[in-house]
């Protein structure tokens, strides 16, 4: 099958790759781009354990094709932390035991990582309505609402200490 | 001795045992740095996809390989005759049986493993999958386990034919597996015959899946130089499928390692050797290079390790004032087509008699019959020990409809027959000594957090108004942490687990397991325990579990059996260890072994307090400077066989109000009061519960394996079988009572099977509840919408 060239940004890296027209862009992301952070588990869009951040939306990687990509911003959970320091809602799943066999945190935290751009201080209801699409079989889901909500406040009294400072 | 400021400082720098420390394992899980099986990439690996049946039963009459095999980029098919030279196409089950490995000549349920494609590419392999010709003529199917021992039913497995045992006593049909009893037939019948009152009713424990979010798979890689196979595979029992393997292959067991790395979540599923593993594994022996095979979701949901599939007839016997005599439980066991079903040699219905939960029951009579279907093999234990779910929710719902029938209080019908807590270690009718147990206080604690009474009063107000309430209650008790070896083993293999500590020359230390954690956080709590028994900070401790080349044997982790039988290992070498370091210690000291007194994290010279050295100190020492015939280092390896099981137990409620037009369910609250002897961490205990509460929400509100008349399976993706999310999964509300174990090292008992077991049948007795006024005793999970709106429209109640 003749392969078409795709072109775009992985976690602010530019990325070059060579893909057949049928390849999902979790396969090409986990690989040959050797970013494994983003997992398979059900191929129909019902789990999130594929779920990255594409062009500013949450996106299940198994069930876009990679030469969709081309130009895209993509972001995984690789690209969550910035300069070694973990991002709040990193921080917060551990703090508040938000994850167990980890096999479905990348996708939480990459939805997370959105929900809380699309609603910086959401209740718990829009948590749970805005997760929905990612499920998990160990925690039961009551700690990753609560991981998300102590983020929130997290992000939102740094942002508040520096609009004090500046 | 009194314990002042700074010695609690020097306890909780341990963070020991009782500490809710923060995970040691999340650091790589949130940064997407954990190693599942699929992110194992070797060089020159290629990829193997299966040509599934598309019939329940049928004979294979032709399999045409030559297109599959001229796609560019296909390197081989492999079939049953290329297994066969290598006497490979059937392996040894759990269970005492044979299963195919690629089918052989015929197929007995649907999606079996017909054939594997090898080739460079996944995609590639999965192109190769659809080329493969394989012509069939189709047999008839049995679906219903009721109809596989009719006189005319069509014999599922021919290769047992003549055979009048698979490996559990005497076989009553081609399609019977076993029969298994427990208890005294004759008294029990008798004291039915006599008894005031008796209940019967017919109840199911429907098929299920645990569908974990990881499927199953490996990579077989096999060096033909050194003649060494290395396995890397998401199992729970990483020893035992090491032995399986050198039993299958003939390579001698020290050149087999199985690594696990991380595992995404395994509640049963990745218990069993499935065939997909075998042909890998041979491919990558015939091929010289290393083979991955991952399943699809549809293919786990399909094909490997179900659960329950339990049709019991249940009856009890009491007098009018509801004090149960009598239990005669008589089951119909459906274990598909191979039996696969996970089980102790001796235990062919797995722990299926500890059905007389937490109450004193004086006589008692169990049977399980299990036979063969055109379904999927397995029976795997669906978060729980070997078939204590499928115990725990007959007993907790036929309580339930004893106390309908009397007309008594189904909190008080609980308290007129726990066994009382000075009964204990009490000795069941049907064989089981419960080591510990306080059910009463545990059921009122919870009944007076909800508020029982108001609850009762809010719901009689609400059926005056037509409105549909219910309230459920759950007092359970599980059997857990298989298991003595005297009576548990699996392939002659005792169920013992092991622990091996070293403690380094600058005082850190390492500890390898026989268990292997899925997200249950032994890394973590596992260190606790250690550092409680050694002084050992927590943090400097390193815990390590699933590479058979490093790992001391053991058994795995299943049945909740890590805490109670690796815990207990953990708590022994480090104890062995300490004793050590008490020897060391008085010599460094000039004392007498009896001079010491261990502290937290030294031994102190009795009355000196200023005399004393640390297990830093010691550590070093024991490299340096030890008593004369003493060996060097400091280190101890520990294979505990446990003395009995533990028997975590519970009281839950759980408060549903049911939309009388829709069925709709909406669980309004879930009260859960877990009790596992002594608690290691409370941070992860409770994610534990919260995560088993949610399990047991899905298996009693929605999950089910269903199949046509021609056993086709009717929904097998996460489009159908439902796995809960954010939305519809309830609050959980925990609390605990401690009763420790008598015989564990540290008091403790499993844990995290306990809300699934106890929570399925609280949730479907607070359904009946709400339905009981109406009449209604029992309805089969699961308790989806469509089903119990069925069930009010019967019955005219949902106007």
């Amino acid at each position: 099958m003749d392969k078409i060239q795709v072109s775009f940004n992985l976690n602010g890296q530019p990325v070059e790759v060579l893909v057949e027209p049928r390849e999902l862009l979790i396969h090409v992301l986990r690989e040959q781009l050797q970013q494994t952070g983003s997992h398979i588990g059900c191929e129909t869009s019902h789990c999130g354990a594929c779920t990255v951040d594409f062009n500013g939306e949450s996106v299940k990687s198994c069930t876009l094709l990679a030469v969709q990509a081309q130009g895209a911003e993509v972001m995984t959970i690789e690209g969550l932390a910035s300069n070694g320091e973990l991002h709040p809602l990193q921080q917060a799943f551990m703090d508040e035991h938000g994850l167990q066999c980890g096999f479905c945190t990348p996708g939480m935290l990459m939805r997370s990582y959105r929900l809380l751009q699309e609603n910086s201080d959401p209740t718990e209801v829009e948590i749970r309505a805005g997760m929905s699409g990612n499920l998990c079989r160990c925690t039961g889901y009551q700690n990753i609402v609560k991981s998300i909500q102590k983020a929130a406040t997290v992000i939102n009294e740094s942002g508040r200490d520096e609009a004090k400072t500046a | 001795m009194a314990a002042t400021a700074e010695s609690l400082a020097r306890k909780d720098k341990l963070e020991g045992i009782g500490c809710s420390r923060k995970r040691k394992e999340d650091p790589r899980f949130i940064q997407g740095k954990g190693l599942y099986v699929d992110d194992v990439k070797l060089p020159g690996m290629v990829y193997g996809a299966l040509v599934r049946s598309p019939h329940a039963h049928a004979r294979i009459k032709s399999i045409n390989k030559e297109r599959a095999l001229a796609l560019p980029g296909v390197i081989t098919v492999l079939t049953a005759d290329d297994l066969k030279p290598l006497n490979l196409h059937w392996m040894p089950t759990l269970g005492s049986d044979v299963q195919a490995v690629l089918a052989d000549e015929k197929v007995a349920f649907q999606m079996q493993e017909v054939a594997m494609v090898i080739a460079e590419e996944r995609y590639i392999a999965a192109d190769g999958v659809d080329l493969v010709e394989v012509e069939y003529e189709e047999l008839p199917v049995i679906v219903d386990p009721h109809k596989s021992m009719d006189p005319d039913a069509p014999i599922i497995r021919e290769d047992l034919v003549g055979k009048d045992e698979v490996g559990h006593g005497k076989r009553l049909h081609d399609n019977h597996i076993f029969t298994w009893e427990a208890g005294d037939k004759d008294s029990t019948d008798v004291v039915f015959e006599n008894a005031e009152v008796t209940i019967s009713e017919e109840i199911l424990n429907p098929r299920v899946h645990p569908c974990p979010l990881e499927t199953c798979g490996c990579v077989g890689s096999f060096d033909k130089i050194k003649g060494q196979l290395t396995v890397y595979m998401s199992t729970q029992a990483p020893h035992l499928v090491r032995t399986v393997l050198a039993m299958l292959s003939g390579i001698p067991e020290s050149k087999i390692r199985v690594i696990t790395n991380d595992i995404g979540g395994g509640f049963g599923n990745k218990v069993p050797i499935y065939p997909g593993y075998v042909v890998a594994i041979v491919a990558s022996i015939v091929l010289g290079r290393p083979v991955k095979w991952i399943e699809s979701r549809i293919e786990n949901i399909s094909t490997t390790g179900f659960a329950r599939d339990y049709h019991g007839i249940a009856e009890l016997a009491a007098d009018k004032d509801g004090r149960i005599k009598a239990l005669r439980f008589n089951v119909l066991a459906d274990h598909g087509a191979f039996n696969s079903h996970v089980s102790a040699t001796k235990w062919p219905a797995g722990l299926f008699s500890i059905c007389t939960g937490s109450y004193d029951i004086p006589t008692a009579y169990v049977k399980v019959d299990a036979v063969y279907t055109n379904k999927a093999p397995g029976g795997v234990a669906y978060r729980c020990s070997l078939r204590v779910t499928e115990a725990v929710y007959l007993i907790e719902r036929m309580i339930d409809i004893l106390a309908q029938k009397l007309d008594i209080d189904k909190a008080e019908i609980r308290k007129r027959n726990f066994v009382q807590a000075d009964q204990f270690p009490y000795n069941t009718s049907l064989g089981w000594t419960v080591d510990s147990g306080n059910y009463g206080p545990a059921l009122d604690k919870v009944l007076k957090a909800v508020d029982y009474e108001g609850l009762r009063k809010e719901q009689a107000e609400k059926r005056a108004n037509g409105e549909l309430m219910g309230i459920g209650i759950s007092t359970f008790t599980e059997i857990v942490g298989a298991g003595p070896t005297k009576a548990c083993d699996i392939l002659g293999i005792g169920l013992f687990d092991s622990c091996e500590i070293r403690v380094n020359p600058t005082g850190s230390a390492i500890a390898r397991m026989g268990t292997q954690t899925q997200g249950q956080g032994h890394e973590t709590t596992y260190a606790q325990i250690i550092a409680t028994e050694l002084g050992i900070p927590s943090e400097e401790i390193q815990v390590e579990e699933g590479d058979t080349d490093k790992a001391p044997y053991g058994a795995g982790t299943w049945g909740s059996r890590s805490t109670p039988v690796g815990g207990a290992a953990v708590a022994k070498a480090a104890r062995k260890i300490r004793d050590k370091a008490r020897k060391i210690a008085a010599h460094l000291l000039e004392v007498s072994e009896d001079d010491l007194e261990w502290d937290i994290d030294q031994f102190r010279v009795k009355g000196v307090p200023d005399q004393a050295k640390t297990m830093k100190e010691i550590a070093m020492a024991a490299y340096s400077n030890i008593p004369e015939g003493m060996e060097n280092g400091l280190e101890a390896v520990d294979y505990y066989d446990p003395p009995n099981f533990t028997f975590p137990f519970g009281a839950y409620v759980c408060v549903v109000d049911i939309d009388p037009q829709t069925g709709e369910i909406k669980v309004r609250r879930f009260y859960a009061l877990d009790d596992c002897g002594t608690r290691i961490n409370d941070m992860i205990i409770e994610g534990q519960i919260h995560g088993g509460l949610t399990e047991a929400f899905a298996v009693s509100m929605g999950q089910l394996i269903d199949f046509d008349e021609n056993g086709n399976l009717l929904g097998n993706s996460l489009m159908d079988y439902f796995l809960p999310t954010t939305v519809e999964t309830p609050h959980w509300e925990t609390d605990y009572t401690v009763t420790p174990s008598p015989h564990h090292p540290l008091g403790a008992k499993g844990v995290a099977e306990s809300p699934h077991v106890g929570g399925i049948p609280c949730f479907s007795n607070a359904v009946v509840d709400a339905l009981s006024h109406l009449g209604v005793t029992h309805v089969d999970m699961p308790h989806t919408a469509h089903r119990i709106w069925k069930k009010l429209h019967e019955l005219g109640a949902d106007k």
